[in-house]
């Protein structure tokens, strides 16, 4: 089977979709690090890439595959607009201001072509992937407390050196922005390729013994997308990131990116889920989760602790509006443009 | 490798603030001595001995401030507490500097302090030089565990508030001596000389107070 070039065009919206995801959520993992000046924003870019392309490739397939049993597309130009109005609807949000996550988006627009292609919207996977967007900023808030409590008993009895601790905190903040990177890639990469993994549009590639499917050839061209997003528009994103959480102390970043990472990871991880089945525990799905709300949960975890008081609601109240317009907003732009790809480009879109 | 870096820095950072604050406990006990020889002796060997070693002590802990400046910036360590850090080296370093200036006070004027008087000025020196002691022992709490620091604080404002007491006797003392009154201006100048590290100390003290509860949150 040869490669059509065609199938490139109809990539670009996902692979758009995926430099917008490494240029906004790259500065959840690494922007307080870079915004208090605790790392150079050239390492952040790099570790933070390596680990996004790590992440989509080794452990990227679970969350791609929730979101196909939600809406299995069959055609090139049907995914192809899927991808670009979860694109546009991020877009727009995030010109009007309004914080805006991708997970949020792509399944919205999936949702849109399941009403235009008249297909049933899977209401078990629906339902699972939406309990997973209160869950997650619940549970990374959860995490958050539970890790700055513990962390507050350490420090008080290991009495380490201002200096040491800090150079501690640095370490720790670059494992930390690995995990997160890796999560990242691990867990949004369903985002950004999740829509053309069941239509196959790449041929499987042969070097030597080893065979790349379409499916893995997909993975590594959004895992380098975000990558590229990483690279050329972050910086000014981890600006204005870390000066946002100018407020929280460098413990306080930190513990919220181990937070947003375990979270992202638990809600990625094929690993742990095997092993909760094994033990005969209830499994945790794997669904993209918004890695921005997931952040905002450890915030919020982390005020509480200091009083209610310290809690922007008017901020909270926009990221739950966000939350709330964005599938909704990528639903309509999916619909309306397959509608306007098959009637008056005459393209196959389901 | 980053990290062997990162913790050699970090080492030899840790060690310039130990030696910084070596600087100043060590000079409080040179200036009670140096003190005690003047009310003794006036201005013999000993007492210059004693002023140079003090200089000697202020010298070190500037160009030690200067080290862990530039090492807090080029290196770009602690930088959410570089700001506290800086402050509370550089308000410190200023008590080294009034113990240096009370004791060339001392050498260039030679106040003519009476035999009645020495013990007053004994314990006014050793109460400012606890103040001092314990500011010391206080800031290199704060590096380690400055959920500690309060109790450090809390006998540095003890001492400050003791000295006051010592000193307001002190000067009412010299003023219902039968001396001069140039002489007796001359004398009360020492008294808070010697009171006004003391009252340095405290505000150190107040502002590590701060930077403490900073740290806490």
């Amino acid at each position: 089977m040869l490669f059509d070039p065609l199938v490139l065009l109809f990539l670009s919206s996902g692979l758009f979709l995926g430099w917008a995801l490494g240029a906004n959520d790259a500065a959840n993992v690494f922007g307080t690090a870079v915004g208090t000046k605790m790392l150079s924003w050239r390492s952040a870019a790099i570790i933070c890439s390596l680990f996004v392309v790590l992440g989509a490739v080794i452990s990227g397939a679970g969350t791609t595959h929730t979101l196909g049993k939600l809406g299995a597309i069959s055609a090139l130009p049907g995914a192809f607009m899927t991808a670009l109005s979860a694109a546009l609807a991020v877009f727009s949000m995030t010109r009007a201001g309004l914080p805006v996550s991708t997970s949020q988006a792509i399944v919205g627009a999936i949702i849109g072509w399941n009403f235009f292609s008249n297909n049933p919207t899977d209401s078990v996977v629906l339902t699972k992937i939406l309990s997973t967007w209160i869950i997650c900023p619940i549970l990374s808030g959860v995490i958050a407390i539970i890790l700055i409590k513990a962390f507050k008993f350490c420090a008080k009895r290991l009495s380490v050196h201002m200096v040491f601790a800090d150079a501690y905190k640095r370490i720790a903040l670059i494992l930390a922005g690995a995990l997160g990177a890796y999560s990242l890639g691990a867990n949004n990469i369903a985002n950004v390729v999740g829509v053309f993994i069941p239509v196959q549009p790449i041929p499987p590639l042969t070097i030597g013994t080893f065979v790349f499917s379409s499916g893995q050839q997909l993975l590594l061209l959004g895992g380098l997308a975000i990558a590229l997003g990483v690279f050329t528009y972050s910086k000014k994103v981890m600006m204005t990131v870390g000066d946002q959480l100018g407020n929280l102390s460098a413990t306080a970043a930190l513990i919220a990116v181990i937070s947003h990472s375990v979270v992202l990871f638990i809600f990625a991880s094929r690993g742990l889920e095997a092993w909760l089945s094994n033990m005969g525990l209830p499994t945790i799905p794997l669904v993209p989760v918004s890695s921005s709300q997931a952040l905002v949960g450890a915030v919020v975890g982390i005020s509480i602790l200091q009083g209610l008081s310290a809690i922007r609601w008017m901020v909270l109240g926009k990221i739950v509006f966000g939350w709330i317009v964005t599938p909704i907003l990528a639903c309509f732009v999916c619909f309306m443009g397959l509608f306007f790809l098959q009637n008056v480009f005459g393209l196959t879109v389901l | 490798m980053i990290s062997a870096r990162l913790f050699r820095r970090t080492k030899e950072l840790e060690s310039q603030v130990d030696k910084f604050f070596d600087q100043l406990s060590e000079a409080a006990v040179i200036y009670r001595l140096a003190v005690r020889g003047y009310l003794r002796a006036g201005v013999s060997e000993e007492f210059t001995a004693r002023l140079e070693h003090v200089c000697a002590k202020e010298t070190e802990a500037d160009s030690l401030r200067r080290q862990i400046e530039h090492a807090l910036y080029t290196n770009l360590l602690i930088p959410d507490s570089r700001g506290d850090v800086l402050g509370l080296i550089e308000t410190a370093d200023e008590i080294l500097s009034l113990f240096k200036s009370s004791l060339w006070a001392f050498e260039v004027e030679t106040p003519e302090i009476h035999k009645d008087l020495n013990a007053g000025y004994r314990r006014l020196t050793n109460m400012v030089v606890k103040s001092v002691d314990e500011l010391a022992a206080g800031c290199r709490v704060f590096f380690r565990s400055p959920h500690l620091v309060s109790s450090y604080n809390a006998k540095v404002t003890l001492y400050e508030k003791e000295a006051d007491k010592i000193s307001y006797a002190l000067k009412k003392q010299i003023f219902s001596s039968e001396s001069g009154l140039a002489e007796k201006i001359h004398l009360r100048e020492f008294v808070d000389h010697i009171d006004a590290i003391a009252d340095q100390a405290e505000d150190v003290a107040d502002r590590l107070t701060i930077y403490a509860v900073k740290r806490q949150s």
